[in-house]
């Protein structure tokens, strides 16, 4: 009886009275509506005020088209880029002890620090026409700047860490027992990888791939400073909003910014679909330890 | 002396020979890196040394540049300080309480990574503009959220939301709940508990969110342009300095104002790296 007294007694002192329960959860949820969801709203509302024809007309502009097929050529060239460096720096950085590792480290993460801003005006050092290898480009009729492979270039630089980022915690706190086993057991490198590191990092892979992809097609401020603006040639998607939205075309503005949040909106679902997914398996395995590696989020 | 070396590196070299690929992953590591960020990033110190001291000196403190510093540092630390406050009740509402709908308020905090930055921008100046959904009602009572240096915070906060709460969130649910019962068995009140138990704890995390939130806000520009107004010298951020420059092609002037800033980021890279760190050794010595 003393027991149950002294439970009941605890639970009240680590929580706190209902009041102030109601009131903070309250306070939280008018923030959030007030910062996420209103400006979420706002993208559909304003895209559709002038009905659904108006909304449809405004997707079916060829200048909308060329900039939704250039945005995702982009993310289609950009991401794959990614991963292959992110399962390739995870397994160095992860599986090994070597000298500067925590340097390396470090200025894998740099492209998130870096402004956008910056880090496109760092392309157009290189290859403008008064940069580096400007007049050898010019020369030989190559362009990258104010053409598709700068925009490519920009976006690889700003997704740079997502995937890398997902990838070496979880694979540092995974170690190196079953690769070291499957090797001992006789099987080449490749299949150590496919068989047995690829399947325990699916998930932190997958979730990299959607956030590092969902950057990849919104990205607007490094984009902004190689693309030139042409267009019909070199206008993402969120540039070409920012150039309907600049001639007062609002609802054709919003119609190509409900894309864009729709694709977050399905980033946001898949995101959430991996985390339970990931909740499950670690319930089904009772014998892995219940340590949830709540993926990073980029900076 | 020559000894040592080798000794301390013969057990560390094992585990190396046991796992293939070493040579392979960390040179394709090293040369993404190097084409992609270094060499790049290099280009912008190559281009600032063109310039002299002077020269230097005039195109990044400028009258218009200097008032760019101002908003943009200003309001970042204003955004970032309101993302601290209102990123701990968030998280501390998600981890805490149980509410109706708390796994989508929960997917909703990450909101502003997924949703592109041009979108968030048009968006915003859309519900404070005197016309919008929230304007309307604001600007009655003289309140102007829009094209001002109010907007180019509302944006800030905006962004830097779900770093604090994702940085706070995990370190409260590993808090562990025998310290604060504890304390109120001592006799501690909530909120002594609160503040003296619990808050020393997720202290670090806040920082390293604080940190993350501010380096963000300073470089950001998609979601500012829109709502700021941009009028040079009240709600002019650096970033859109550089582009100007850009657009008037002073590229060393660009390149001058851009280095300042890629220093100052480079400084908040190795600050939160510092303070994981010590979050990490924090929570290392806890549990």
């Amino acid at each position: 009886m003393s027991q149950a007294l002294s439970s009941t007694k605890v639970q009240a002192g680590t929580t706190e009275a209902r009041w102030i329960r109601r009131s903070l959860i309250g306070l939280a949820l008018v923030f959030m509506f007030l910062f996420l969801v209103l400006p979420l709203a706002a993208v559909f509302t304003e895209a559709l005020r002038k009905g659904l024809d108006a909304y449809l007309q405004a997707l079916k502009e060829p200048d909308a088209w060329s900039a939704i097929r250039l945005t995702l050529v982009t993310a289609a060239v950009a991401v794959p880029l990614n991963l292959v460096f992110g399962v390739a720096a995870a397994w160095a950085i992860a599986k090994y002890e070597f000298k500067g590792k925590s340097l390396l480290t470090t200025l894998v993460d740099l492209p998130f620090s870096v402004s956008p801003v910056v880090a496109g005006l760092v392309y157009v050092l290189m290859f403008g026409a008064q940069g580096w290898f400007g007049p050898w480009l010019q020369a030989n009729d190559i362009k990258i700047v104010f053409a598709v492979p700068g925009i490519i270039l920009a976006t690889v630089f700003v997704t740079f860490p997502f995937i890398a980022r997902e990838l070496i915690p979880l694979m540092q706190a995974q170690g190196n027992d079953e690769e070291q086993a499957a090797i001992v057991l006789g099987a080449t490198g490749w299949q150590t990888f496919w068989r047995v590191t690829l399947p325990n990092i699916k998930w932190g892979l997958l979730y990299g791939v959607i956030l590092c992809n969902a950057r990849a097609m919104g990205e607007f401020g490094a984009v902004s400073v190689v693309s030139g603006h042409i267009r019909g040639q070199t206008n993402t998607m969120p540039l070409h909003v920012e150039i309907l939205y600049n001639e007062y075309q609002s609802v054709a503005a919003f119609a190509v910014a409900s894309l864009l949040a729709l694709l977050a909106l399905v980033t946001l679902a898949i995101k959430s679909f991996i985390e339970w997914q990931h909740e499950q398996e670690l319930k089904a395995s009772a014998n892995t330890p219940p340590e949830r590696p709540h993926p990073q989020h980029p900076s | 002396m020559t000894a040592l070396p080798i000794a301390a590196s013969a057990p560390r070299r094992a585990p190396a020979r046991v796992l293939p690929g070493f040579n392979l992953t960390l040179g394709f590591t090293l040369l993404y890196l190097s084409l992609i960020v270094l060499i790049p990033l290099s280009a912008l110190f190559f281009k600032t040394f063109t310039l002299s001291g002077d020269q230097f000196w005039a195109a990044v403190t400028g009258p218009r540049v200097m008032a760019s510093y101002r908003l943009t540092f200003g309001a970042s630390l204003i955004a970032a300080l309101v993302n601290v406050v209102f990123g701990l009740l968030v998280a501390w509402v998600l981890v805490r309480y149980d509410f109706f709908g708390k796994k989508i308020v929960d997917a909703l905090v990450d909101l502003p990574f997924a949703l592109p930055t041009a979108v968030a921008g048009i968006s915003l100046t859309a519900l404070l503009a005197g016309n919008g959904w929230v304007g309307q009602y604001l600007e009655p009572l003289g309140i102007q959220l829009a094209f001002n240096p109010n907007g180019v915070v509302i944006a800030l906060i905006f962004i830097g939301l779900p770093f604090v709460v994702r940085t706070v969130q995990p370190v409260l649910e590993d808090a562990e709940k025998e310290l604060e019962e504890a304390a109120t068995c001592l006799g501690a009140t909530r909120w002594q508990t609160f503040s003296r138990v619990i808050f020393p704890t997720i202290a670090p995390a806040l920082l390293t969110g604080f940190a993350m939130a501010f380096a963000r806000a300073i470089g950001e520009y998609g979601s500012v342009i829109f709502i700021a107004g941009n009028m040079p010298m009240v709600s002019e951020i650096t970033p859109l300095i550089i582009i100007g420059k850009l657009e008037q092609y002073d590229y060393a002037g660009a390149t001058a104002v851009a280095l300042v800033m890629l220093v100052v980021s480079f400084i908040l890279l190795l600050v939160i790296n510092g303070l994981q760190t010590w979050q990490r050794r924090r929570s290392g010595a806890t549990s």
